[in-house]
């Protein structure tokens, strides 16, 4: 009897494996090393190492108080417009330590841009709350911001929407549309990386769902580290998923792993509900 | 496992799983009645009541998947929570298949025997491989209940053993159909039990390589009982 070779039509194509938190390390844009920080006596943030991957979504998720906002504020030195805080340790960003004392804090926050939980567009038109952060850094022809103020809008998917009334002011906006012009603002000064900070909490489902289509689009060109007291939020929109705790780092991955099976059973308790 | 802030998400967690768990029971009484039927002939009230099992079985089916679609759809559930719910979700599926085969095991049995040759083979080898199917629907119906992956490895092992004696079933068979044809006709009934005996013990199998989904969120279908007791080793 002849035996023929079987050959299968369809070939199952394997699955990738899941990413791991050590594939992060591969393309770091900001390395945090022992991160620690204090509000006055208080220990804020406990030793902390991660790395925040290059055009990916990282999220922080936690409990009230664990230290999420507080870690995303070091990131472009936010905490430095207030006394009595400080931190120590390192975040390596193109090489240097963000923490040393010589950093330029203008320069760093226009390549770590943040957009906050409640939009706050200046008291002034839609067209100058995007030009005015980019007058600070950069000398433009009226043609030339006229481009990037066009481009910024786009990026934030918002120049459709507000095209014909860019002289009008960016309070009359929706509250979503605020948020996405705050988003067009910070990407305006063309950062490297965006810290988002609750930007969902104050916007109906509609507009959350657009910021959060907009994170996915934006990731293609920027590193994005965003807080979320949304954990469904950070599961949609995010690579990789820091849960924090009590001001330490308590598990740390990539985001299909840990709402799946969790490494540590805080995390598992805290995505589960059963925190408390 | 520390209970919900939610109590009513622990209480909706625990009615599917309390429910998969009766369903369980339901079928381990049919399978019961359906080897009785096997061994004493022509029982027709027994019959009748392996008929009556699989109707409550489809129904708790039907129940439990639209709970299971209910959690999800309200609470979003993550992590073990996830894995429970989808893991309940093919249990039940697993659950009534095997109540579908245990039905026609049941309604097969009635069928009349020709010769002594055949009736040893349905009332000794047949009525065997049912009892290891049997003891592997309890073996994993209580690795669900106490959620213990570790019985996977066994169960794996019995079913191995369920396959072979389907096979030394069907030799036997395949020579009595050769030497006399008029053999054929109950011949193929029995195989057709024997298969249905080898479908529970696979659905048994499924549901203790669920638990260790459940367990440890690792997917083990398809491995050997070795493998997964590599599995296990690991992290």
């Amino acid at each position: 009897m002849q035996t023929q070779t079987h050959t299968p039509t369809h070939a199952a194509a394997p699955m990738p494996p899941p990413m791991t938190a050590a594939q992060t390390a591969a393309e770091p844009k900001m390395s945090i090393r022992g991160l620690d920080f204090y509000y006055g006596q208080f220990h804020g943030l406990k030793n902390v190492s991660l790395d925040i991957a290059e055009r990916r979504v990282t999220a922080f998720i936690g409990p009230s108080g664990c230290g999420k906002s507080t870690l995303l504020r070091t990131l472009n030195r936010m905490y430095s417009l207030y006394p009595g805080q400080r931190a120590t340790g390192e975040i390596l960003f193109h090489g240097r330590n963000i923490l040393d004392p010589g950093v330029d804090l203008n320069m760093l926050r226009a390549k770590v841009g943040m957009v906050f939980q409640k939009p706050t567009p200046f008291p002034m038109s839609i067209y100058d709350n995007i030009a005015f952060g980019v007058r600070l850094y950069e000398r433009l022809s009226a043609r030339a911001m006229d481009e990037r103020v066009e481009w910024a809008l786009s990026k934030a998917a918002l120049w459709d929407e507000v095209k014909d009334k860019l002289k009008q002011s960016g309070m009359a906006l929706s509250g979503g549309q605020q948020q996405r012009l705050c988003i067009a603002r910070a990407v305006a000064v063309q950062p490297d990386v965006l810290l988002l900070d609750e930007p969902t909490s104050a916007l109906d489902p509609i507009s959350t769902a657009k910021i959060e289509e907009l994170i996915t689009e934006l990731k293609r060109d920027y590193t994005i580290a965003i807080v979320t007291h949304n954990m469904q939020q950070a599961a949609r929109v995010s690579d990789f998923t820091a849960y924090m705790y009590l001001g330490e780092l308590i598990e740390f991955g990539a985001t299909d792993a840990l709402f799946f099976k969790p490494q540590r059973r805080e995390t598992e308790d805290y995505i589960t509900g059963r925190f408390g | 496992m520390n209970d919900h802030t939610s109590k009513q998400f622990d209480v909706e967690m625990e009615a599917i799983r309390s429910g998969v768990l009766s369903m369980g029971g339901l079928v381990e009484r049919q399978f019961k009645r359906a080897i009785q039927a096997l061994e004493d002939d022509e029982d027709g009230e027994l019959i009748d009541a392996v008929g009556a099992d699989e109707q409550q079985i489809n129904q708790l089916q039907v129940d439990i998947d639209q709970q299971c679609a209910q959690i999800i759809a309200r609470r979003q559930p993550t992590a073990v929570d996830l894995r429970m719910i989808l893991t309940i979700s093919k249990v039940v599926n697993d659950l009534e298949r095997a109540g579908d085969e245990i039905k026609k095991i049941a309604y097969k049995a009635n069928e009349t025997l020709g010769s002594d040759t055949l009736r040893r083979v349905r009332y000794y080898d047949v009525v065997r491989a049912a009892r290891q199917a049997e003891h592997m629907l309890q073996l994993s119906l209580d690795a669900l209940a106490r959620l213990d992956p570790d019985a996977a490895v066994e169960i794996v092992d019995l079913d191995d053993a369920i396959d072979a004696a389907f096979s030394a079933i069907l030799r036997q068979l395949i020579s009595y159909m050769m030497e006399d044809p008029r053999t054929i006709t109950p011949a193929l009934e029995i195989v057709f039990i024997a298969k249905s005996i080898e479908r529970v013990g696979d659905h048994a199998k499924n549901i203790a390589e669920a638990v260790v989904q459940v367990v440890r969120g690792k997917d083990v279908r398809h491995a050997s009982a070795e493998q997964i007791r590599a599995e296990l080793a690991g992290p």
